[in-house]
């Protein structure tokens, strides 16, 4: 314990930090190098509803100063990265005197939420089917179907959670179409509210496990190979142990280690494909949020969710590498190169 | 990268290869691969044989099912349009004809793209070592935790409409890393072998090395992580399309589906209308998995069953 070395917590360290900082300076450089100008697009939209603006030069020039447009580049990036770095993303053009970090707080819970949950699910299903598949005393039928359902895996979740939506929501109506909570159910912590959320997270947590078990499933069967052939399972076996003790007490869980590491590189992927589901099922999270801005041309909203999305990627691959070593004794992150 | 390839290990059950074999021939690459051809086949023989001004909005009578189904108007399907029509009275043949190529070379030209950007940078990593070495290396760290759909949101949001050619090019600037960190690690042990040092101490270039003494040697891993990296293109782009960005005017399979969920196609049973497109990119992502693992099959042959 404890036995992280410096050079290794500083690698990381400035990893996440190079991470956020280029992803906020790309955020920040690619909408400037655009020839759309935000402020154009508010006054459209003003136009829009109102049939003519007045005095529509004086609105825009104001507009410009809101938002910054008329100061040097260089002042405009260092104001932007003060902000980003305390989540000040400005004001939603869409709806307008709103902050996009309200936005943001609003739907970040329900995201956390849907994926915590899906991951929590998957890591469990699919450890415990890729024991199964690589234990000797498994039923047959396990190990001949589950290899066979492994083939959707490599299906991105939103063509599962449209399948599932078609199926369960609108054919037999087991589940609602859409949303994070019935339309008449009022949020709080009531009874009725709750389950109202699991009803509708269902169906976006179901499409996401069904095609992500796999992966844990695929990597918990080769692990558990290895493991297999080590003298310690031979000796609890020689010993006489019960075959399921040695399962749970002596495969699994030198198996399950290394999965761990496995997830860091994936998160990246499953943050992605749950903004899509989320999309879809126009659950009340960052991906909804995200695909109504980009209709509205909201471009702080677009900006904010996007680096928030991508700050909690890194992070979270930063706290796996580094919980890594504590959880895992045998691995030890002598060079920088780990 | 052993663990990666580990955690297939023994994944071939019931397959029994005769000991002298051809690799190559195995039945994952063979289904994945046959997969694939007639994706591709269905855009070439499509376009001899069917008429695509039918993909233009108006072709067609609206929401018409395919042949032997019935719609909620009690319209029956009718041979001019064997797998329906679209909200807006375009042919879905016609459509998944044009887009499900779209998708397949959207996905390759990335790919290839981000592959010979990874080869490059790969090697001179793990060549030239030192500075070079650092940066590359913290550079590919860092843009592979960066989800590439969120980046190019923000991009394709900016800029309004894009071309085929310039999706691809977009997500050919995220699908760079896995390559470079997979040549790099291999690379570096490489560089250590026999053949290597023998090849440096008889005055070889060092391009010669890289490319005629180690590249060879590479090609198995390289196949591999070609098709990954095809995948990954294919689901962020499907992923853009879904979410309304991607090119406008041309006929992608994402954006058929974009267009259904935006018109309720869910629930007015218009399952032709976003099931077809769906079908086709699951049948390729499936196909894409089996050539990977067929590949995984030929450069490792301890996956082999002999």
């Amino acid at each position: 314990m404890g036995r992280i070395p410096r050079s290794y917590l500083l690698n990381r360290v400035v990893t996440l930090l190079l991470t956020v900082w280029i992803a906020a300076t790309l955020i920040w450089i690619i909408p400037r190098l655009s020839p759309v100008d935000p402020a154009d697009i508010m006054l459209g939209r003003m136009a829009a509803g109102a049939g003519a603006v007045e005095n529509a030069d004086q609105i825009l020039e104001r507009l410009k100063e809101n938002f910054g447009l008329n100061d040097p580049l260089v002042i405009q990036y260092v104001k932007y990265i003060g902000n980003v770095v305390t989540f000040d993303f400005g004001l939603s053009t869409a709806t307008f005197p709103t902050q996009v970090s309200t936005l943001i707080a609003r739907a970040l819970p329900w995201t956390v939420g849907l994926m915590l949950l899906s991951v929590v699910i998957t890591f469990f299903i699919g450890n415990a089917l890729g024991a199964l598949m690589a234990w000797d005393r498994s039923p047959k039928l396990v190990r001949v179907a589950i290899p066979a359902a492994m083939v959707f895996t490599s299906i991105p979740p939103i063509l599962s959670g449209l399948l599932l939506m078609w199926i369960l929501a609108a054919k037999l109506r087991w589940f609602p179409l859409t949303g994070a909570y019935g339309l008449t159910v009022e949020p709080g912590w009531t009874w009725g509210f709750v389950q109202s959320v699991i009803h509708h997270g269902f169906l976006p947590a179901l499409s996401i496990v069904i095609v992500t078990f796999g992966f844990w499933a695929l990597g918990m069967r080769g692990l558990m190979i290895t493991v297999q052939g080590e003298d310690y399972v031979t000796l609890a076996k020689a010993k006489g142990l019960r075959p399921r003790y040695i399962l749970y007490r002596y495969m699994i869980r030198n198996a399950i280690l290394p999965q761990i590491t496995a997830f860091a590189l994936k998160i990246g992927l499953l943050v992605a494909g749950q903004v899509l589901v989320e999309r879809i099922f126009a659950y009340n999270g960052m991906g909804k949020l995200l695909y109504d801005a980009i209709l509205d041309q909201d471009f702080p909203v677009i900006q904010g969710v996007s680096f928030v999305i991508i700050l909690m990627t890194a992070v979270s691959v930063f706290l796996v590498d580094l919980v890594y070593p504590f959880v895992d004794p045998r691995i030890r992150h002598d060079g920088g190169d780990a | 990268m052993t663990g990666m390839t580990g955690n297939r290990a023994g994944e071939i059950k019931g397959w029994r290869m005769r000991r002298f074999e051809s690799p190559w021939i195995n039945p994952k690459l063979f289904w994945g691969a046959g997969l694939l051809l007639a994706v591709v086949a269905l855009g070439i023989i499509g376009r001899v044989f069917w008429n695509l001004d039918l993909a233009f909005t108006g072709a067609a009578p609206l929401k018409l099912p395919p042949v032997g189904f019935e719609n909620l108007r009690g319209q029956e399907g009718a041979w001019h349009h064997p797998i329906g029509t679209d909200g807006s009275g375009r042919d879905m043949l016609a459509l998944i004809v044009i887009g499900a190529p779209n998708s397949l070379f959207v996905g390759l030209l990335a790919s290839l793209i981000g592959m010979s950007l990874g080869i490059f940078l790969g090697f001179s990593a793990g060549f030239i070592g030192g500075r070079t070495d650092d940066i590359i290396r913290v550079l590919s760290d860092v843009m592979i935790t960066i989800p590439p759909l969120l980046i190019l949101v923000v991009v394709q949001s900016a800029w309004g409409d894009v071309s085929l050619t310039m999706m691809a090019l977009l997500i050919a600037g995220f699908v760079w890393q896995s390559p470079t960190r997979l040549i790099r690690a291999q690379v570096l042990s490489m560089k250590q072998s026999g053949y290597v040092q023998m090849a440096r101490l008889s005055g070889a270039s060092t391009m010669h090395i890289m490319f005629r003494e180690m590249l060879p040697n590479l090609v198995p891993y390289l196949f591999g992580s070609f098709i990954a990296n095809v995948t990954t293109s294919i689901v962020t782009a499907v992923g853009l399309e879904v979410l309304g960005l991607g090119p406008q005017r041309i006929p992608t399979l994402g954006r058929t589906i974009y267009e259904a969920i935006n018109a309720g196609a869910l629930i007015q049973n218009l399952w032709w209308w976003w099931g077809i497109p769906t079908l086709l990119l699951g049948l390729m992502f499936i196909g894409l998995l089996l050539v990977n693992l067929g590949l995984d099959e030929v450069s490792n042959p301890r996956l082999r069953k002999l």
